[in-house]
């Protein structure tokens, strides 16, 4: 019975958001207070019955009910606890209530924080909010219900996907969630403004913790996707520019880009309708990359079925939502205003325009390689597939010049500046950052020319970063803010995150070698011996765990235990990769299989820097967070 | 031409310069690094002879799966039902390789064999890859092979 009462809350959520966006939407074009005034219960309704149904699910998939044709399908009896949790969210129609629970929760949070809002923009804000909710409501309750039964109710279910059954699973889809759907914030807030025809300063200062909590969250989310397919891919890399990495790094670009032409409309109030534009875009964005991974369009290890009925629905969502926005803004944007100050070429604003292209255009290539295939296919010009020298490629050339420039913006005042100052205040530290760069190029062993340039670049970046740090601390009387600490540790995250990126792939020394017991293989000045496999059970599975002892000098390093597990149900193998981690250098083993007699494949990884890539993601991340709290953004509203 | 309007328009020209330079980048990136997808049949009727490296896509053909003991070089066949064409791959294979299932190689050819640096397979009991499929149901309706699973039924 209670599933049953699952469906029926989605389907009373189904018509809550529907009065969510018609009431208020009309009441805020018609001046009338009680239609607007539905719009905050409305939000909190909705998390209640959304929340009630995610919590039927979860109880389902918790106790067993494996009447219900979705908890069979994606666990079984043997399932641990933590990982029935994480199987609400393993398939499509879950991930879609996930989406929609979240999305919820971000709703009720605008209803509550948006006191200090005149009624008829928070009315639109969340109207706006409803609509996109209405459109997922009606894909799981008419195209894909969880709730579906499954009568006579099966023994025995099917089984989560080993690759999900990990602890980084556990947590790696809700954040990313809480970032794809953070952006419908910026979004119904370009909408809202877009119908009101008015771009004022004091909405913006209101969106940007918004945009900067969500793009936080997305930093973290496929900073955890990267170290779980690190360590549970078994291949030792951490981006394989993979479809569906890219459909989470799309938005995340385009967020960026979002996150500093917002400080500029908010402060200079110049790329008013460029802002407006991005939010729509980073929002579609998201939505398209939710639905590249769940609908199959895309061949990839994460997609999910393909359903033709879902796919239809699934376009025809994007096309209301992306094309109906666009269309409201092709309308209203040339008669939006704003009060734009101008600029000369030598400013902080020109240079923010720089850094909006880059990640543009950078946004725009992985669009473009990610959708090539999918358009070749349907034009009939072949199976293809753009393969990772593409976009790496293009991503170095790219983001070499922002890199580049980004010292200069935070030092660079607005409006009109002195170029020689800026460059008589770096130079210093480019000089700095030349000799680093020397020496890492004297230095290293293989890889030069990517060593040389990471070290090159980071230094550029930390030494740039701090040297904005000290010019503010000398200047007496001048305030450290929240938001300035905020964009500071994020512009060092960026110097980590390049120093590892581009050092880990450089002096990454590896070896894929048959090893019988007692053989050993050198690598990075240690000895790694192979000691042989024996066998364990699981919750779930049967493993061969090799034993690999790590020597240097005769003594024992560590000792490490990869893994080969056999799921029961399915007859599924998963490679567990065994990792002796330090700040600096990760050893990293991983069993390949059997090659008779009792040797094995084994793959031995030494990679450096390889840590800095997540510290780097964390700090953004850090970065963002620590912004959205600056007190300027809560300050009582008297004047725009 | 006043000063406001003549900045504008060297503005829109470095934009539309900008963009000039990033479409061609990205068009000979694409160019370069587009890997095709073929059958053994495709091969064998000499479509993939164009290319240098592309991808060769089928089922591992029924004991053809061979590795001498302790060594990583592998040998085995790709079959699409029409044709078959040997690969050897020195490496870890993937998880679920396996006879009978669906892979994706990436290499070329050398004298008659195709060498692979990379082997991707399906990653659930289920799965196809959808190009694979897609390309193999082909062969399947030519000479009346009775159907595959739906690809991606989980």
């Amino acid at each position: 019975m209670p599933g049953e009462l699952g469906h029926y809350a989605l389907l009373l959520a189904l018509v809550v958001a529907c009065l969510q966006t018609v009431l208020p939407l009309l009441g805020a074009q018609r001046g009338h207070r009680d239609w607007m005034a539905i719009a905050r219960p409305a939000a909190y309704a909705q998390l209640a019955l959304v929340g009630f149904a995610f919590a039927v699910l979860t109880w389902a998939f918790v106790v067993q009910d494996r009447s219900f044709s979705y908890v069979a399908e994606n666990s079984n009896s043997l399932l641990p606890l933590v990982y029935r949790y994480t199987a609400v969210w393993g398939a499509h129609e879950g991930s879609l209530l996930l989406w929609l629970f979240v999305l919820a929760l971000w709703t009720a949070a605008v209803a509550t924080f948006s006191r200090r809002l005149p009624q008829p923009v928070i009315a639109r804000v969340l109207g706006v909010l409803g609509a996109v909710s209405i459109g997922f409501l009606a894909l799981l309750v008419f195209t894909s219900s969880p709730f579906d039964r499954l009568l006579p109710a099966v023994q025995e279910g099917r089984d989560l996907n080993p690759l999900l059954q990990d602890p980084g699973m556990v947590i790696h889809p809700p954040v990313l969630y809480c970032g794809y759907v953070g952006f419908a914030v910026p979004f119904a807030f370009a909408v809202a403004a877009l119908l009101d025809g008015h771009v004022d300063a004091r909405w913006l200062r209101w969106t940007r913790p918004w945009t900067n909590v969500a793009w936080g969250f997305l930093t973290l989310g496929i900073a955890l996707g990267s170290i779980w397919a690190y360590y549970e891919l078994g291949w030792g890399g951490w981006w394989f520019w993979d479809p569906v990495e890219n459909a989470s790094f799309m938005p995340w670009l385009a967020g960026a880009a979002l996150l500093h032409s917002q400080a500029v409309t908010e402060k200079r109030g110049s790329f008013a309708a460029w802002t407006l534009l991005l939010a729509i875009a980073v929002f579609s964005l998201s939505l398209l990359g939710t639905f590249l991974v769940r609908s199959g369009a895309i061949t990839s290890v994460h997609a999910f079925a393909a359903d033709p009925t879902r796919g239809v629905f699934i376009l025809a969502y994007l096309g209301v939502v992306i094309g109906g926005s666009l269309l409201l803004y092709a309308l209203r944007a040339p008669g939006t205003t704003s009060n734009a100050r101008p600029f000369t070429f030598a400013s902080r604003e020109t240079l923010l325009l720089a850094n909006n292209l880059l990640l543009a255009a950078a946004c725009a290539m992985v669009l473009i390689g990610t959708l090539y295939p999918m358009f070749a296919d349907a034009l009939n010009l072949g199976k293809i597939s753009v393969g990772p020298p593409y976009f790496s490629l293009l991503f170095v050339l790219l983001m070499a010049p922002l890199v580049l420039l980004l010292p200069f913006g935070p030092l660079t005042r607005w409006q009109q500046e002195q170029p020689n100052r800026i460059v008589a205040m770096l130079l210093p530290w480019a000089a700095l950052a030349v000799i680093a760069a020397a020496i890492a190029w004297w230095l290293a062993p293989q890889g030069k020319l990517r060593t040389t340039l990471g070290i090159f670049a980071a230094a550029w970046l930390f030494a740039g970063t701090l040297r904005f740090v000290w010019s503010r601390f000398k200047a007496n009387g001048k305030r450290f803010t929240a938001e300035m600490l905020g964009m500071t540790l994020a512009h060092l995250g960026i110097a980590v995150f390049v120093s590892g990126a581009m050092l880990a792939d450089a002096l990454v020394e590896q070896r894929e070698v048959a090893l019988s017991p007692g053989q050993s293989l050198q690598l990075h000045g240690e000895q790694y011996r192979f000691d042989g496999v024996s066998d364990h059970d699981g919750a779930n599975y049967r493993a061969n765990t090799g034993t690999i002892t790590v020597l240097r000098g005769g003594n024992i390093v560590t000792t490490l235990h990869p893994e080969k597990r056999h799921y029961a149900s399915g007859g599924q193998v998963m490679t567990e990769a065994a990792i002796h981690g330090g700040v600096f250098r990760d050893r990293y083993v991983a069993l390949g299989e059997p090659l008779g007699g009792g040797s094995w494949a084994v793959r031995v990884h030494s990679k450096p820097m390889v840590r800095f890539i997540w510290s780097g993601a964390l700090l953004m991340a850090l970065g963002a967070f620590i912004a959205a709290t600056d007190r300027r953004f809560r300050r009582k509203e008297d004047s725009a | 031409m006043n000063p406001t309007r003549r900045r504008r328009l060297i503005f829109v020209g470095l934009l539309v310069l900008a963009a000039a330079i990033a479409a061609t980048l990205i068009a000979l990136a694409l160019q370069r690094n587009v890997n095709y997808l073929y059958t053994p049949t495709d091969v064998l009727k000499g479509d993939a002879g164009r290319h240098a490296r592309f991808r060769l896509g089928g089922m591992v053909a029924t004991g053809s799966f061979k590795r001498a003991q302790g060594s990583m070089e592998a040998h085995f066949v790709v079959d699409d039902g029409d044709a078959r064409l040997p690969v050897v791959y020195t490496g870890i294979l993937p998880d679920l390789f396996r006879e009978k299932q669906a892979v994706i190689a990436s290499g070329s050819m050398k004298d008659g064999v195709f060498v692979a640096d990379q082997v991707l397979a399906k990653h659930d009991e289920n799965y196809m890859p959808k190009e694979v499929a897609d390309k193999m149901a082909e062969a399947h309706r030519k000479h009346a092979v009775p159907g595959q699973p739906p690809a991606g039924s989980n």
